[in-house]
């Protein structure tokens, strides 16, 4: 059971690879690269984020690049999870490869800048406890629910690893 | 029901007689290819230590040092130093580095063959659609998961085919065709999809150009960017000593499913430029005047092949670039180097006041070689135009054809290459 629950932070269509995690930076440590998150269209993102807050997107977000080091620098901010209409594709896959759900949600965007949000990821729900409203979010099928249960995929497959050497 | 591309592809790759569209399958990887920048560095080394450090099959897989080559910094050497280090250790012996962007060099030493999954640590990866191969970008996580196990599972996507019939006019180039489809079907508008594309344009086309279009699948969302093999594509293939014996041309049948179909004719079709700071803000380069330029770019995997160079050439033979503007030329590898060399393009490049750099990721992604400061503007043959990408966030980026920015170079402004034949 993963439990979500944090304050949004609220952005707008296409935030790309290049925004979440610029190329110029990439040669450094996550540590030191993710203070440049968001930058070109958020400035303080590094400063104001806070542990569990949740990303609330429009549409597309995190489209352009296969760089895991997007999700990586959001994760390490504290980011618990991203909420957007859809994704593109690999970073959607990136982030549950990393351990940071993501889930789909059509009224992704009646979701205010500070609102406290609570996502279920099992009933698909998504409650807007400041506005009370709930929206409908994406489920995720079986198997990837068991990457993030696990914490994402390097931790699914150590355990696999160790059952199978334990067998 | 007839099957696309994609779907036959799958179905092979997962061992079964026949998937359709949204199965999600456990699939068998032919080509598992990584580059510098986010290849055994991110993730993967750390990951593959703790949980079983060695590769599946590896033959299958290809590593490609092309992102920080040749590196700028301390930090960019050591980066390329481990990824050389750790190709050596895992025993793989198909390492390539300095020699050009990795998509190119994967088409080049015979990776990419009809029917195949290949599957890449950068998003440009869909180029191998051009060989009627199902490529595409990954994460290094996942490139983890795929180097223990040679396995990883895919959604299988819908598909969109995109129709070009007719003949491109005089300075119009397959650039502008990827540019006109991306600005149709919008930045997001293939999300998790393939792109088929098909028409007697595209067969018309060499391999050259096919792979500029292909590769710009990913700017539409694409998880693919699909073509039809050819004769054209195995003489290709041949010539660059492939081993086709598990290659599998596949076509869409005629009652396939698709999401949509687009038809699209090239003879109407003008330049095109996209414009900041996003890939489908695309418009006729009529529309844009005294739009300055201070630096042009020709290179990359999308727009520094031989046809590229040479197209570029048949503008700028005998000129000069405008004063103060610079015209930076990367071919996409040592081999397209050689070539357009050994013809002379090179030179009459030079002659016209370009720099021609090695054929490196570098500018394109903006980690060296020449990026752009505050307030400076970029005409480039490149892939992607986003905020900050080759430089400073209050520059701007506008990617056309490599006649536009051969053009632009000598007009100083953006310029319709049509007005220099």
């Amino acid at each position: 059971m993963i439990d979500i629950k944090g304050k949004a932070l609220k952005f707008g269509d296409n935030i790309n690879t290049d925004i979440i995690s610029p190329p110029q930076y990439m040669e450094m440590g996550i540590e030191e690269a993710s203070i440049h998150a968001m930058e070109a269209v958020d400035k303080d993102f590094a400063k104001r984020v806070k542990k569990g807050d949740i990303i609330a997107a429009g549409k597309n977000f995190g489209s352009g690049s296969s760089r895991e080091t997007s999700p990586l620098a959001l994760k390490y901010l504290g980011v618990s999870a991203v909420v957007s209409v859809f994704f593109a594709r690999i970073f959607y896959r990136n982030c549950i490869n990393v351990g940071l759900p993501v889930v789909e949600c059509e009224e992704a965007e009646k979701i205010g800048e500070g609102d406290n949000i609570e996502i279920d990821i099992e009933e698909g729900t998504i409650n807007n406890i400041t506005k009370q409203e709930t929206y409908k979010c994406s489920k995720l099928p079986p198997h990837i629910m068991k990457i993030l249960e696990s914490g994402g995929l390097r931790n699914m497959l150590m355990q696999e690893y160790k059952e199978n050497n334990n067998e | 029901m007839g099957k696309t591309m994609s779907e036959k592809i799958i179905a092979r790759a997962a061992g079964v007689d026949s998937v359709s569209a949204d199965d999600i399958v456990w699939v068998n990887v032919d080509r598992a290819m990584m580059d510098d920048i986010l290849g055994p560095r991110v993730q993967i080394a750390d990951g593959m230590k703790e949980i079983h450090d060695k590769v599946w099959d590896p033959e299958k897989v290809v590593i490609i040092s092309d992102h920080y080559t040749p590196p700028a910094s301390e930090k960019q050497a050591e980066i390329v130093n481990f990824t050389r280090k750790w190709a050596a250790a895992h025993g793989i012996d198909k390492y390539y580095e300095f020699q050009g962007p990795c998509h190119q060099i994967m088409a080049e030493t015979g990776n990419v063959i009809p029917g195949s999954i290949v599957l890449g640590t950068d998003s440009h990866t869909c180029m191998g659609g051009a060989f009627g191969a199902f490529a595409s970008g990954i994460g290094s996580t996942e490139m983890m998961g795929i180097l223990i196990t040679g396995k990883t599972w895919l959604r299988v996507p819908r598909t969109i085919k995109v129709r070009w019939e007719g003949i491109l006019g005089e300075g119009v180039m397959a650039k502008d065709v990827s540019l006109y489809t991306i600005g149709s079907i919008g930045h997001a508008g293939a999300t998790y999809m393939t792109v088929e594309y098909t028409g007697d344009t595209i067969w018309n086309m060499s391999l050259d150009e096919r792979m500029c279009i292909s590769n710009m699948a990913v700017e539409m969302g694409a998880k693919a960017g699909l073509m039809e093999a050819d004769e054209k594509t195995i003489d290709f293939l041949k010539a660059h000593d492939a081993d086709l014996t598990n290659m599998m041309a596949v076509t869409s049948d005629r009652d396939a499913s698709f999401y949509t179909v687009k038809e699209y004719a090239a003879d109407r079709l003008e330049p095109m430029v996209a414009c900041p700071h996003a890939v489908d803000n695309v418009h006729p380069v009529s529309e844009l005047t005294n739009q300055k330029v201070d630096q042009a770019y020709l290179g990359s995997c999308t727009g520094g092949r031989y046809n590229d160079l040479k197209a570029a050439s048949r503008i700028l033979k005998g000129k000069k670039i405008h004063k103060g503007v610079r015209l930076l030329v990367s071919p996409a590898s040592t081999e397209v180097w050689k070539r357009a060399d050994k013809d002379g393009i090179l030179a009459d490049l030079v002659e016209s006041g370009a720099t021609v750099l090695g054929p490196t990721c570098g500018v394109c992604v903006g980690v060296h070689s020449g990026l752009i400061a505050g307030g400076e503007t970029c005409i480039s043959s490149s892939n992607r135009n986003f905020i900050g990408r080759m430089g400073s966030k209050q520059g701007n980026i506008y990617l056309g054809s490599p006649m536009t920015v051969a053009a632009s170079a000598l007009q100083g402004q953006i310029a319709d290459p049509r007005d220099y034949l």
